[in-house]
């Protein structure tokens, strides 16, 4: 397909691009990354998400799509002669599903309150996300069966839901001098993030930990 | 090989009468096990440990939580009378509106008939501009998956008969003929269903509880 042809409005910063990136790299697709400026929507981008005028936005030939696990969704169905993304299998489909709508609803909201709250809610939030990361690590340890990835030997749908929050969590990790993926309380997933990095699909798409806190600080300094 | 279905939930709750729907409609029987959502059962317990909730289908033993991963889930695996489009594309635009529905819509239109009178203008508002937003995509459409009942029609169903008693239970009047005559018309039309209407709870019931409800709050 020709590289035009495809094209992905997003921000290198996000988690929810990245998901789409690391999609479109496991199908091989060229796309063309049309990065959001700061501050200001694009009229494409009002144009293509006039419901939330959000990224990340995947225009396939002139058609938006928005939503970011909607769009691996969308890219696992369309490029169905790549690598599968979501399992085969509708339990282990519904699985999948299940720990990512966890990860968007319970556990990654508590990256922001970590971020805004005052001192007491700041603990009582980074308590919540390390019950939320024994929980993931239980799941890890169910669903990958003793293999390298929730997807099994190859990164999938879990993975990506997951792991595009790896840079964030690093950087809230040195905010806040906590660790999240640990030697002895997360073991599994801190083995399992190293292998997430390194895979092919991903490489280039996580930002460095400092480029990210850099913008971060920049992000959410008092106005 | 004989199947087990069941479906853990609550006959108040639209979120179980979702499924139930999406069972019937695919022509699945399916034995319907009623919470007491003020004392859940151990098995609801084992079942959803993560989120304690209703609804839970249960297939062959295995477990399934979330009202819209056990519709996806029902829908690959009984092929009859699909739920959503077979184009990849379509299926994206279906998803996004059953999404808006449960992060947006339903959330809006919740809190605008609970808010306390200082809230109540804003609430209102932000509800408003959901329903006028599902509006402009029924546009003529007889349902929103079309000629057909769809997952959006299925994920819609608390705007389609909740809303009507929760706002006449509290004195609210988000949904209207008047305000939004095509929504009103395809709420109408979706209630009128047999498989729908089926298993709705009684409206006198559901007011009752919601008056309750808005007693206790006081």
């Amino acid at each position: 397909m020709a590289g035009k042809d495809v094209k992905l409005l997003g921000a290198w910063p996000s988690p929810f691009v990245i998901r789409a990136r690391i999609a479109l790299n496991i199908k091989s697709v060229d796309y063309e990354f049309i990065q959001e400026k700061p501050g200001a929507k694009s009229e494409l981008l009002l144009k293509s998400n006039p419901v939330h005028k959000k990224i990340p936005v995947l225009i396939h030939g002139d058609r938006p799509i928005c939503e970011s696990l909607i769009i691996v969704h969308y890219i696992d169905e369309v490029w169905s002669h790549g690598p599968s993304i979501l399992p085969s299998d509708p339990y282990d489909r519904a699985i999948a599903r299940f720990w990512a709508a966890y990860i968007d609803e319970k556990w990654f909201p508590l990256m922001k309150a970590i971020r805004t709250a005052d001192a007491d809610g700041k603990k009582a939030a980074i308590a919540q996300m390390e019950e939320g990361m024994a929980v993931l690590e239980e799941a890890f340890t169910k669903i990958s069966k003793g293999k390298a990835f929730f997807g099994g030997d190859r990164i999938g749908f879990l993975d990506i839901a997951f792991g595009c929050f790896l840079a964030w969590l690093r950087v809230t990790e040195k905010s806040n001098g906590v660790k999240l993926l640990d030697e002895s309380k997360t073991p599994a997933l801190l083995k399992w993030s190293e292998r997430f990095c390194s895979d092919a699909a991903v490489k280039g798409i996580i930002p460095e930990t400092e480029k990210l806190a850099e913008f971060a600080k920049n992000l959410f300094k008092p106005k | 090989m004989a199947e087990e279905v069941k479906l853990f939930g609550a006959r108040r709750s639209p979120f179980s009468h979702r499924i139930e729907i999406a069972l019937k409609l695919k022509g699945v029987s399916y034995e319907f096990i009623e919470e007491d959502l003020q004392n859940k059962s151990p098995l609801l317990l084992k079942y959803n440990p993560v989120h304690k909730k209703i609804p839970v289908l249960l297939h062959n033993g295995k477990p399934i939580a979330e009202s819209i991963v056990i519709l996806e889930y029902i829908e690959e695996t009984w092929k009859t009378n699909p739920i959503l489009p077979a184009d990849p594309y379509e299926r994206a635009i279906a998803r996004f509106w059953a999404k808006f529905l449960d992060d947006k819509c339903i959330p809006a239109a919740w809190n605008a008939c609970w808010a306390k009178e200082k809230e109540r203008e804003k609430t209102m508002e932000e509800a408003s501009e959901c329903l006028k937003t599902l509006e402009g995509e029924l546009k003529d459409k007889k349902f929103f998956g079309g000629d057909k009942v769809g997952m959006v029609d299925i994920v819609a169903n608390f705007i389609a008969f909740w809303l009507s008693a929760l706002q006449e239970a509290v004195g609210a009047d988000l949904l209207t003929p008047e305000k939004f005559p095509v929504l009103f018309k395809w709420s109408e039309e979706l209630v009128g269903c047999p498989i729908i209407k089926e298993n709705l709870p009684p409206r006198d019931q559901l007011m009752a509880f919601f008056r309750a409800r808005l007693e206790s709050s006081k």
